[in-house]
């Protein structure tokens, strides 16, 4: 049987390699929340062939208007995005009259979002608690779960830390992502994370719900055999699950679902991901790491068990 | 290993027949069979969200001082009032909710012209019937009043029966300068209108002719009758609409609003009439247009990316699992279909976070169908007959299986929590489909999975289970 859980330090290793420099990124740049956090507006327009207006002349328009935070983005669909604080629908009419007169040609709206301050900062407020709610709903769940198990209280934090794990790996895809493509933290973001959260606890319970029929059926093993047991048990289908379907279904989603999807589908795709490789990698070595008590020997000999 | 097998294959197969024709059809109708009369109709056309197709959303928050108590029935009132005077400008298929205590959200799927709609909502829709004595307002004119919107009931004392005396001190202001500040005193309030209809107006333009309640007709007699050649104006949110002296005592309640009407403006004025005043003022606090061309760009590349994803799954599991792994597919199938037929039944809108969702309940379904094949084949290969391991597959994959599931419902119902208070329905749209999409899928793997494995086992005995079976 493979022994996946000797290399336990080396999987810490990668987990940390991945999650530091994307957090690193988002402390650096800040979190690049979008205007369904902040308040704000955005603004998407489309410009006839050969009328199109420059970047400082949209700028000076909206300053023209009262708007001085304006920031233009060209899309990879040729449309114009345009970022400002938050308009209101006459502001917008005003604008988009200008644009048309200034540039001599028609200009389509594809999309025009526009977020109050309050409700942007309310938002903010309630996500933090769904959040919240959500991982200490699926906790509670766990513990009342495996209550015949023992130490069942170590099964529901082990499902947190690996959980946390998971979390922290959607925000460092989220930081490389707002390096490398400009994505933002919104709503949608919100949801994938949320997913994620609820499909974490769900890969965990699988691993776990085998440990939990082992330990009734092989008492005499050791507890990092069993665990290991355990993991090998489900290998297959955490592979077959996540990595064969789940995946395909979202890659499909990422590659062919169009712009307004990518990055929640990339997102979900990450975070699932994570999923499963913490519950394996993360979850189930802590629970050993826990049992042996191995912080002790942290600091009196180098940790290259 | 199952009793009453062919019970079950009856009902799959009444199930999937049902929700094959209600995916298959915009709206489903039973006709009694012998009179031909419909028994039964349901419209079941597929509703798209404003990201698949296009449209407006906003959301409107009661506009009150911070801290101020929103009733709970005002803001039920303002839904309806919204709900009718934008269903009345023939823009389909609106959605007007609740968002919370003090929000509503309101949705127009390709809307074009959203100004037209944010204006009419916006309006407070205040109509006041105003004594100004001799002056005559020029239309436009913004008029103070002492007539005043509560958050609570109506129930100004200026606007009672009893105020109705003609008042030798009415104020007629000097100069257009101090009009803002003279304050008029309000006859009567929209609120005694009784109907409201478009009519002709005597020089044939469109004019509103309205009739009264019995109550408004009393007053409005009364101050006809005592203020003869004094003008009446007829203000909506303060600003007049139409200033016309009193030729004489109107006695029947009934009259007629003339002004600069074309017939669209005298309609819209007519629609905010007949609902009545919003009771709360609302204000945009949120709004978000889709240009048409997206939305259908969306559509079309998230269908298509759903079709390769599940092809390549279906794939997957008939070459990895086999046997199982083809009536798992079959089971897959089965599962789409219920879930879209329970979409368009219950007139869930379909959003492309939905799609999402749904794609990701397809990986759920076929989740709890892989833990139950992989027990199956560690049965197999621990040397049990056929009959055996499929009982301790579905047996003992059960407890990982309930408990996974639970765990996607619980964050989907807190997904659900979230999205409903702040309008956010794409969010409400994915925790939907997810959760729905679970449990149609702990149906689709218990139930149908296993009837169809054990009836195709029942017929057709492969001797080969290394090839059956992929062990």
């Amino acid at each position: 049987m493979i022994d996946i859980l000797s290399k336990r330090y080396l999987y810490f290793a990668i987990s940390l390699l991945v999650i530091i420099p994307g957090l690193i990124i988002l402390g650096v740049r800040g979190l690049p929340l979008s205007i369904d956090f902040t308040g704000g507006s955005l603004l998407e327009v489309k410009f006839a062939a050969g009328a199109s207006l420059q970047n400082a002349e949209l700028i000076q328009l909206y300053e023209d208007a009262g708007i001085d935070d304006a920031q233009v983005q060209t899309t990879e669909s040729g449309t114009l995005m345009i970022r400002s604080s938050f308009l209101t629908n006459e502001t917008r009419d005003t604008i988009l009259n200008e644009m048309k007169s200034q540039s001599g040609g028609e200009v389509s709206v594809i999309r025009f979002d526009s977020v109050g301050p309050s409700i942007g900062a309310a938002v903010s407020s309630r996500a933090a608690l769904a959040v919240a709610a959500a991982a200490l709903a699926v906790v509670v769940y766990i513990t009342f779960a495996f209550r015949k198990v023992p130490n069942a209280f170590r099964y529901g934090v082990c499902a947190i830390i690996a959980m946390i794990h998971d979390v922290a790996v959607v925000f460092s895809i989220a930081g490389f992502g707002a390096m490398l493509f400009d994505w933002q933290i919104d709503a949608l973001f919100l949801t994938a994370l949320l997913t994620v959260i609820g499909f974490s606890v769900q890969d965990k319970v699988v691993v776990f719900d085998r440990i939990r029929e082992n330990s009734n059926v092989l008492r005499r093993l050791e507890y990092e055999t069993l665990v290991n047991h355990s993991i090998v048990q489900t290998l297959q289908r955490s592979i077959n699950t996540q990595l064969m379907t789940v995946e395909f279904l979202l890659l499909a989603l990422a590659l062919f679902g169009g712009i307004t999807l990518q990055e929640f589908a990339v997102i979900l795709l990450v975070g699932l991901f994570s999923g499963t490789y913490s519950s394996i990698f993360i979850a189930a070595p802590i629970l050993v790491l826990w049992e042996k008590r191995e912080w002790k020997n942290w600091f009196n000999r180098p940790a290259t068990a | 290993m199952i009793r009453n097998l062919y019970t079950r294959l009856v009902l799959i197969v009444i199930i999937a027949a049902l929700a094959i024709w209600v995916d298959t059809s915009d709206e489903i109708r039973i006709f009694n069979p012998f009179n031909d009369a419909v028994l039964f109709a349901r419209d079941v056309a597929v509703r798209l969200g404003l990201d698949l197709q296009g449209g407006l959303q906003v959301l409107l928050e009661a506009d009150v001082p911070e801290g101020t108590e929103v009733d709970a029935d005002n803001m039920e009132t303002a839904r309806t009032i919204v709900e009718n005077r934008t269903n009345a400008l023939g823009v389909s298929e609106n959605l007007i909710q609740l968002a919370g205590d003090t929000r509503i959200v309101g949705e127009f799927p390709g809307a074009e012209d959203s100004d037209a709609i944010l204006d009419i909502i916006q309006q407070t829709g205040l109509l006041e019937f105003v004594d100004t004595g001799d002056y005559r307002p020029e239309e436009g004119t913004i008029l103070q009043t002492d007539y005043i919107v509560g958050s609570t009931e109506q129930t100004a004392p200026a606007a009672t029966p009893t105020a109705v005396a003609p008042d030798s001190s009415t104020p007629t202001p000097a100069a257009d300068g101090t009009q803002a500040q003279t304050v008029y005193h309000t006859i009567m309030s929209g609120r005694d209108l009784r109907s409201v209809n478009v009519g002709a107006g005597p020089r044939g333009g469109a004019a509103i002719d309205f009739t009264l309640s019995s109550e408004g007709a009393d007053i409005f007699a009364k101050h006809t009758a005592a203020n003869v050649n004094k003008i009446l104006a007829i203000t909506l949110d303060k600003r007049v609409i139409s200033a016309p002296s009193i030729d004489g005592e109107i006695p029947s309640g009934q009259g007629q609003i003339t002004g600069e009407f074309t017939p669209e403006s005298a309609n819209a004025l007519a629609v905010q009439l007949r609902y009545g005043s919003l009771p709360i003022p609302l204000k945009v606090v949120e709004t978000r247009i889709i240009g048409p061309t997206l939305g259908e760009d969306s559509l079309q590349k998230s269908l298509l990316a759903g079709m390769i994803g599940m092809i390549i799954v279906i794939l997957f599991m008939g070459i990895y699992y086999r046997l199982p792994g083809l009536v798992a597919d079959l089971s897959i199938l089965f599962y789409a279909a219920i879930a879209f037929a329970i979409f368009k039944y219950f007139h869930f809108t379909l959003t492309l976070p939905g799609i999402a969702g749904f794609l990701l309940s397809t990986g759920a379904a076929l989740d709890a169908n892989i833990l139950i094949f992989e027990r199956l084949k560690e049965e197999l290969r621990s040397g049990r007959n056929l009959t055996q391991a499929i009982d301790q597959g579905w047996t003992r994959a059960w407890s990982s299986i309930r408990d996974s599931n639970l765990s996607a419902i619980i964050t989907s119902g807190i997904l659900y929590i979230f999205g409903s208070a702040f309008g956010a329905t794409i969010v409400k749209g994915f925790s939907l489909t997810l959760a729905l999409g679970v449990i149609i899928s702990l149906f689709t793997a218990i139930y149908v999975t296993r009837t169809l494995l054990v009836f195709v086992l029942r017929n057709f005995k492969p001797q080969n289970l290394q090839f059956w079976f992929g062990i």
